[in-house]
């Protein structure tokens, strides 16, 4: 039966409207895509807000590109900024693919750090140990405090069910105080803010090391800490994509009732969680002492255990998608510096997150441009 | 007020007579067109509706005539609620159009619509649920302005529910109403604005059977003051109950147009439905139960409220026997389940599989015992929405091989079980990596009983295994579930529907309040109605209110 247009009258309309249709699979290669175009959009974004001021948007770019990525040198100080950030990021990924939101990284590098101090100067090895014995205690003791501080949280969840925002946003308040104490009260080297410079065996060791041998490595201060932040990003990734326990987390995240259901322990699985996140940023507070400042101190981190949900995020949650994000803010932050203290690079670092998290939308839904006139028959 | 519509029953009978002497050909030729116009309430031509992958409506044509209840009838995904959201101005149909008492309308949206006097009730209702009945009926309208005036409003809603036979305190909020009241509260909502046609979107699916009675009056009085009720369902009793006339849509496209209820039949209305003859027959074999696989003893325990749920309940359950537990919702049947599967603690009593005491073990533990459980809530309890279909299948067998090697899940192996599961279960989807919330409710029922039958368990815990699916997948499932009988296992079947308990049964075995209110051999529909409603009538009013 064939039918007539409908008789109401419509009034003028633009001769295009967007169609917008959920999409049912979306193929592989979409996301990282539509995370480059995010990005993309976002540089672009932020060109036109520095035209704006009145910044030159193409020098400014230019600038951040050659300070973080220009040459070796400076590259290799992206990845020591990267190497926290690393070790964050993928601490937050593991505790959000469970659903769990800890906000605690912070805390959990402060107490890595102190847990590797501790190990130095209480000491806990003699001074005249030898690296091979110093940097594993330092490691495990780091890693050891960071889990300690994200299992307390993760008790009162399982157990009690305390929202676990509150008490990791809290936690990161009394480490950086404990912190404090030890830096001032107990460590302080001279009444300065800070502790002795630790003992050669304590420092991490650089690439400039050896320059000796590779004359290429010459003032290059990517450290050790950067291979345990890939090693770690592989083991996370295998936990989370490629064991048992993964399995669990990644079920536990979409539908606890279902989990529970299957005969997953929930309660444990929130403790170990936890823990392991806590670990992760714990080492990230180790390798940065270790491997950077050479002693305790009170401004260790501009807020890398924040920058890490972003940048967890980002990732999508993703292990090995956390790495490259890492080195794109450490390039930011490196490069902000030198630009500008505060602003810019901030700014950026602000739109890109915006973006990506629009740009999700692309991923579940289709979006076209079709004529009006063409109304299917 | 009682009278006013018992009076104006026979009246709209009378008038309804009329129009059926002038016209007695249900199905209009297209010279009749123009006259039709002027008597249907709704009249849809040529709806045509897509969306991504799927032609939801392929030129549908509905009419609805004043003062008819008229069933849309169809399995999930037939295109049923989409043709009527088109109508409700919820989605734009891709070409067609719609008249509404013969002027031609395009909406814009619900609000739109209702403004015209037409509404639609969905399956999920939109009430805010810390807001009074009253508080949420006049959510969104013009009028009250600034001041609530509340006790003057709460007595119109009253009054307005009187009318109707929609029993619920005005006051009360929503979270203290049963789902049932809720129901009520949205159609009184529908009222409030003046709506002279009414789409219920399956309203039943979420009712007990006697408040589906009421629901049922209700529309009843609606259509005696010339209302018109679009009332779509799957279920063909209860349409053969209330339907004037019947429209019957298969993938998309009308298969009966509306046809009289009375004039059809259910096997009839099924073959239409389905595309195939549905048997409601299932060859049952007769069989000799073995051993005694489930001894629930005395067990007591508590619901969410910490109330008591299951007092004193004992039930066992022998290999290769299905035990039917019957019972009107909310009599304790969730509670059974979970202590069985060790989802709920019992707070007394024992529980025993093969002989083994596992009372309070932990769910983990019973699954290693070899209970399935097939959970009432397909979405929250037994499945993973954003998790593959593979995760869905192994997420109980994922710690044994071959599926686990050591720490390590062998994610190739899990692919290959999916992939055979998806086959022999029929699970229909693009891949076994589509994630579990894109599946339609029997296809998702369908990877939940692969991988709970798959395993060959020794004691099967199946609720409401068929509910809300069509007629077609709840043939299926039931199959499985005798399947599951002939090959040895004990079946623990808990069920709303007497029909599917009566199939399928053994034994019954009648829930009421938590405790064991008889059990039968014998398929006596009235004797186990009796025990379901405690020995009492069944169909007693809502505490409070009278009539």
């Amino acid at each position: 039966m064939a039918t007539t247009a409908t008789a109401v009258p419509r009034r003028w309309r633009l001769p295009y409207r967007l169609q917008v249709d959920r999409r049912l699979e979306a193929p592989r290669w979409l996301s990282p895509l539509v995370s480059l175009g995010a990005i993309l959009v976002a540089l672009l974004l932020g060109a036109v807000i520095l035209e704006i001021v009145g910044g030159d948007a193409v020098a400014a770019y230019a600038h951040i590109g050659r300070a973080a990525f220009g040459n070796l040198g400076v590259f290799s100080d992206t990845l020591v900024k990267a190497t926290p950030l690393i070790l964050v990021g993928l601490a937050c990924a593991v505790a959000f693919q469970m659903k769990l939101w800890n906000i605690g990284a912070e805390g959990q590098f402060f107490m890595g750090a102190l847990g590797a101090s501790v190990v130095v100067l209480a000491p806990i090895v003699p001074i005249e140990a030898p690296r091979w014995v110093t940097i594993p205690a330092m490691l495990v003791a780091g890693m050891a405090f960071g889990a300690l501080w994200g299992a307390i949280p993760g008790l009162l969840k399982a157990t009690l069910r305390v929202n676990e925002v509150i008490t990791t946003l809290m936690l990161n308040y009394v480490a950086i105080s404990l912190v404090n104490f030890f830096v001032f009260a107990v460590w302080s080297e001279g009444g300065f803010q800070m502790s002795p410079t630790f003992q050669r065996a304590a420092w991490l060791p650089r690439l400039a090391d050896y320059a000796s041998q590779v004359p290429l490595f010459r003032g290059l201060t990517t450290h050790l800490g950067l291979a345990f932040a890939l090693v770690a990003a592989g083991v996370v990734w295998y936990i989370l994509y490629r064991s048992l326990w993964g399995f669990e987390i990644r079920l536990v995240g979409d539908n606890p009732r279902a989990a529970h259901y299957a005969g997953v322990n929930i309660v444990r699985n929130t403790v170990l969680v936890m823990m392991l996140s806590g670990a992760l940023a714990g080492l990230a507070g180790m390798s940065e002492i270790s491997g950077v400042v050479h002693r305790l101190q009170t401004s260790i981190s501009p807020g890398y255990g924040f920058t890490g949900i972003i940048i967890a995020w980002l990732a999508k949650l993703n292990p090995l998608v956390v790495a490259p994000v890492s080195v794109l803010f450490g390039g930011l932050i490196l490069a902000g510096r030198e630009i500008q203290p505060a602003g810019v690079p901030r700014l950026i670092q602000g739109i890109i997150l915006f973006t990506l998290i629009a740009s999700e939308v692309l991923l579940r839904y289709r979006v076209r441009l079709v004529r009006v006139d063409a109304e299917p028959a | 007020m009682c009278w006013a519509w018992a009076g104006g029953l026979p009246l709209a009978q009378a008038w309804m007579g009329k129009l059926m002497v002038e016209h007695p050909n249900a199905a209009i030729p297209a010279v009749d067109a123009n006259l039709a116009v002027n008597q249907n309430a709704v009249e849809m031509r040529g709806i045509v509706k897509r969306f991504p992958g799927v032609l939801a409506n392929d030129h549908v044509d509905f009419d609805l005539r004043p003062g008819e209840i008229h069933a849309l009838l169809g399995e999930n995904g037939a295109g049923k609620s989409t043709l009527m959201s088109v109508l409700a101005g919820l989605y734009k149909p891709e070409a067609g159009s719609i008249l509404l008492h013969g002027q031609p309308v395009a909406f814009n949206s619900p609000r739109d619509a209702i403004a015209h006097g037409l509404g639609m009730i969905h399956q999920h209702f939109t009430l805010v649920q810390s807001q009074s009945v009253t508080e949420n009926v006049l959510l969104g309208l013009a009028t009250p302005r600034f001041w609530l005036r509340l006790p003057e409003h709460d007595r119109r809603v009253a009054d307005l529910g009187q009318r109707f036979g929609l029993s619920v305190a005005p006051q009360a909020k929503i979270w203290q109403l049963s789902v049932g009241e809720q129901q009520r509260v949205e159609i009184l909502k529908m009222l409030y604005r003046g709506v002279q046609i009414l789409v219920m979107d399956e309203p039943t699916a979420v009712l007990a059977p006697h408040e589906i009675e009421g629901l049922f009056a209700t529309l009843r009085s609606m259509v005696a003051e010339g209302k018109s009720i679009v009332f779509i369902s799957h279920k063909l009793n209860e349409v053969m109950a209330i339907a004037d006339r019947v429209t019957v849509l298969r993938q998309g496209r009308v298969t009966a147009a509306g046809v009289r209820a009375n004039e059809t039949t259910i096997p009839e209305l099924a073959r239409l439905m389905v595309g195939r003859t549905v048997l409601f027959d299932l060859q049952k074999r007769p069989q000799a139960p073995g051993e005694v696989v489930l001894t629930v003893d005395q067990v007591c325990a508590e619901n969410n409220k910490g109330r008591p749920a299951l007092r004193n309940f004992s039930v066992t359950v022998r290999a290769g026997e299905i035990v039917g537990v019957a019972g009107v919702a909310g009599n304790g049947q969730a509670e059974l389940a979970e202590v069985i599967t060790g989802l709920r603690r019992c707070t007394s009593g024992r529980l025993l599989v093969h002989g083994l005491e596992v009372t309070n073990s932990p769910p983990r533990a019973l699954i290693e015992q070899g209970v399935a459980h097939v959970p009432e809530d397909r979405t929250h309890v037994g499945s993973a929405p954003n998790l593959t279909i593979t995760d869905n299948v192994i997420m109980k067998q994922y710690r044994h091989a071959p599926l686990a090697q050591g720490w390590s899940l062998n994610y190739t192996t899990a692919q290959a079980a999916a992939e055979t599961l998806k086959t022999e279960y029929q699970i229909l989807a693009p891949s076994v990596k589509t994630p579990a919330r894109f599946l339609s409710g029997g296809n998702l029922q369908r990877v939940i009983l692969a991988r709970e039958l798959s395993v060959r368990p020794q004691l099967l815990i199946a609720v409401q295994p068929t509910r809300g699916l069509d007629v077609g997948a709840i043939e299926g499932v039931q199959r499985l579930l005798l399947a599951q009988r002939e090959a040895g296992a004990a079946v623990l079947l808990i069920s709303e529907e007497l029909e599917e308990i009566f199939a399928l049964s053994d034994r019954i075995v009648v829930i009421y309040e938590g405790e064991v209110a008889g059990e039968v051999t014998e398929h006596d529909p009235e004797a186990i109605g009796l025990m379901m409603t405690g020995g009492k009538r069944a169909y007693a009013a809502p505490a409070g209110e009278g009539g």
